[in-house]
């Protein structure tokens, strides 16, 4: 009997097509929980990492949590897995929504699509009835446009996932939209949609999820919600995450101008207090993904004929990248920049860093207004807007920058202004003065991300009830020392591989909630026992690994793992953090042997036969 | 004065922990479908609504039962007006679900099914962390609305 999973995974195969329902693996379940680890799981059993990303051969993976549609807080979320065509490396992005919880009420954990269909299609999920549809008409039309049409077509209570143009059109870091503004962002998912010519998934789920035992898990969540509910939630709920800048701005790792610096005089301009009662449609009020005490959303209108617009966000990374990092500060043209890309589909903060990075290039001569069209100076808001929508379609120089910072850097002969790790740009944190995010940057399975091992929550936040720090009697973290990151960030990735994995919302980590919090909901649901804390960090490392082994059987190696010439070489040149480098050589060494894996960053045959991995594949 | 369920509008977030609950508590799963209460959300709108039964006084649901299955039950200190479904009599023939004119009762496993306000504890409420529902004197809220709009055109006429 399942508790928590459904137990059943859905595969739909385009090329044949074919739709079939299996039993899910419950040894995979138990070891690698949901979501995140499930996902990768099922990647790396069924399809060759070194395949093309956008090929046939890659699988995308739609991957719930047994929280995923449970009153677990903040239980919302769904996790696309696949491999990323900006990186090569493994590929997770998650988004919250009614989405995820329709996936978990038709009766899935797992939605696996293979191949490729031979036109447009989107696949419509009414519970047990699936179906493969003609897409056609709905090819190049808008995210929301797409949403509303595939719901007029299907059922008034189906929950959508779709692509836009830049999916469509393969851009590099094209991400899965749904729900109307929510964004499974990084690494390029939506071109693997795009590349399989699969335009939407409908899900209509009229089934319940059931729990192993309803008094513990009332329990839990009555014991969750407690914890979560105090002013930083509140606060948190008022702004949402663009209050967030004026944290980061503190410290003075607020990207500017494509990181050049850390700070920017004018982020008073871009604060998300101006942003919640300026642009918010409702002032100080923020929305939520269904199970969601916290509420972080909310959705913007712009009144200034230039950039008049409405729509979903912008969130703080958006305004980092495509404000801050631009030059941009002008939370209007910010607004305009984000619902282009919300439309369009794609990941604001690689086409923040990938247009900045531009911007560099240009302002340094190695770029030529011909080569451009258009004056690329920092701060041309109207440039940034421009090439929101070119990018997206395709059109013109964006056709360049579609590749992203990585490619577009290396073209014109500077690799150096590329500011990301393993091909994907960094989030907005300035990774110099935050020695933690620096590391976890480097060493993050699918690049320089913020989200999957947040060890600068203990720094930036100050973070102070995890165990990861309390088991060890730490008091605040010091973001420019980097003597003890290499074992708060391997132990922080590892709690986050369980907390990416179970169906919730990291946002509630950082309100409140802790290991023992998530464990006791995920036993409670599933009726596993995940071995007391070890057992859970073990669960976690063994998923972290697992993804590790993915991305070097894709090609990928220890040399990887580090960040730009300008992180490691130029001092910071202002700011409370000013002269700092990352330390990286001394953080690196350090952290893989704390990791058990070799001085080139390979897991040891005793490490992995300690997590019950193996470097041949199939296992479960 | 009875207490009942007090919604207030302008607080809610759309998060439908209050289904969530609901359902588990009624039905042991979480399914928004099975349900007592229900939030519609206008993402365009930035807006989110619960609805609810109004428990009302002289009910169209329980008119329209043939059955004698619903009854407006009042407990001896006034303090509750709940309007309850007597599952033994129900037959599951629905003619409630077309009488009610706000959609607050549905014929879920064989029969009718409908806010009892969990016996004088609704569970929702308890969940709410905005309190955009709450569970409260009836005339008192009417009061406190009262007052809240009073205000408000206080504030505006100050500012005319």
């Amino acid at each position: 009997m399942w508790y928590g999973w459904t137990g059943n995974v859905l595969r739909v195969n385009l090329t044949r097509p074919l739709v079939t329902v299996e039993e899910l693996d419950r040894r995979s379940a138990e070891n690698f929980i949901g979501a995140r680890g499930l996902g990768v799981k099922y990647l790396y059993d069924e399809t060759n990492p070194a395949a093309d990303a956008l090929g046939p051969g890659n699988n995308l993976i739609f991957a719930t949590g047994p929280l995923t549609g449970t009153g677990a807080p903040g239980g919302s979320r769904y996790m696309v897995v696949t491999k990323g065509p900006l990186t090569g490396a493994i590929g997770q992005s998650s988004a919250g929504g009614p989405f995820a919880m329709a996936v978990k009420y038709a009766g899935y954990d797992l939605v696996i699509v293979e191949g490729k269909a031979a036109h447009p299609v989107y696949i419509w999920v009414d519970d047990d009835q699936v179906e493969i549809r003609d897409a056609s008409h709905l090819w190049g039309k808008m995210t929301t446009e797409t949403e509303s049409a595939v719901i007029a077509e299907t059922h008034p209570e189906a929950k959508v996932a779709c692509i836009g143009p830049a999916g469509e059109n393969q851009v590099l870091f094209a991400c899965v939209m749904s729900d109307t503004g929510r964004a499974a962002g990084r690494s390029g998912v939506g071109a693997v949609m795009g590349s399989k010519n699969l335009k939407a998934v409908a899900v209509r789920g009229t089934r319940g999820v059931r729990v192993a035992d309803k008094t513990a898990f009332l329990a839990a969540v009555d014991a969750a919600y407690r914890k979560i509910d105090n002013e930083v939630t509140e606060h948190f709920h008022q702004i949402g995450t663009p209050g967030v800048l004026s944290i980061v701005k503190e410290l003075g790792v607020l990207p500017t101008r494509n990181f050049q610096t850390g700070v920017n005089p004018d982020w008073m301009k871009l604060d998300g207090e101006l942003l919640a009662v300026n642009q918010a449609a409702r002032k100080k009020m923020g929305l939520a993904c269904p199970a969601c005490p916290v509420g972080c959303g909310r959705v913007s209108r712009v009144t200034v004929p230039e950039f008049r617009g409405e729509g979903v966000g912008p969130e703080y990374e958006t305004i980092g990248l495509l404000g801050s990092s631009c030059g941009l500060n002008d939370l209007n043209a910010v607004s305009k920049a984000n619902f282009i890309c919300n439309e369009m589909g794609m990941d604001t903060i690689s086409a923040g860093s990938t247009i900045a990075c531009a911007m560099e290039l240009y302002e340094k001569g190695h770029l030529s207004m011909d080569q451009v069209g258009l004056p690329l100076n920092f701060g041309n808001a109207k440039a940034v807007v421009q090439l929101c929508e070119d990018i997206g379609l395709k059109r013109g120089f964006g056709a360049v920058l579609a590749e992203g910072s990585y490619r577009v850097a290396k073209k014109f002969g500077h690799p150096e202004y590329h500011m990301g790790v393993k091909k994907l740009e960094f989030a907005s944190y300035e990774p110099r003065g935050l020695q933690d995010q620096a590391l976890a940057y480097a060493t993050n399975s699918r690049g320089a991300c913020h989200i999957r091992g947040e060890a600068q929550d203990l720094s930036l936040y100050g973070v102070n009830y995890w165990r990861v720090t309390m088991d060890r009697n730490l008091g605040p973290v010091d973001p420019l020392r980097w003597d003890d990151k290499p074992v708060l960030v391997a132990d922080v990735q590892d709690w986050f591989c369980i907390i990416d994995s179970c169906g919730m919302c990291n946002f509630q980590f950082f309100l409140g909630m802790n290991e023992d919090d998530a464990r006791a909901l995920i036993e409670a649901a599933t009726g596993i026992d995940m071995g007391g804390y070890r057992g859970l960090m073990q669960t976690g490392e063994r998923i972290f690994n697992l993804e590790r082994l993915y991305n070097l059987r894709a090609g990928l190696t220890g040399r990887d793992d580090t960040l730009p010439k300008r992180m490691l070489e130029e001092p910071l040149p202002e700011g409370p953090a000013k002269g700092m480098v990352v330390h990286l050589s001394e953080m690196l060494p350090q952290y893989y042997k704390l990791r058990g894996w070799s001085p080139d960053g390979g897991p040891s045959r005793k490490k992995l036969e300690e997590l019950g991995l193996s470097w041949e594949g199939p296992s479960r | 004065m009875a207490k009942g369920i007090v919604i207030d509008i302008s607080r809610c977030t759309g998060c439908g922990y209050c289904e969530l609950m609901c359902s588990f508590m009624h039905h042991d799963e979480f399914n928004p479908l099975k349900s007592r209460i229900h939030v519609s959300i206008f993402i365009n709108r930035s807006m989110a609504v619960p609805v609810v039964c109004y428990q009302c006084e002289d009910p169209w649901c329980a008119k329209a039962c043939p059955a004698g299955a619903l009854s407006v039950e009042k407990d001896p200190k006034g303090s509750t007006s709940v309007v309850k479904v007597l599952v033994d009599r129900c037959v599951g023939c629905k003619m409630c679900t077309l009488a009610c004119p706000f959609g607050c009762i549905t014929v879920t496993d064989g029969h009718a099914e409908k806010c009892d306000l969990c016996g004088g504890d609704p569970q929702c409420v308890k969940r709410c962390r905005t309190r955009a529902i709450s569970y409260a004197e009836l005339g008192e809220a009417a009061a406190a609305k009262k007052k809240s709009v009073a205000e408000r055109l206080a504030v505006s006429f100050q500012e005319a």
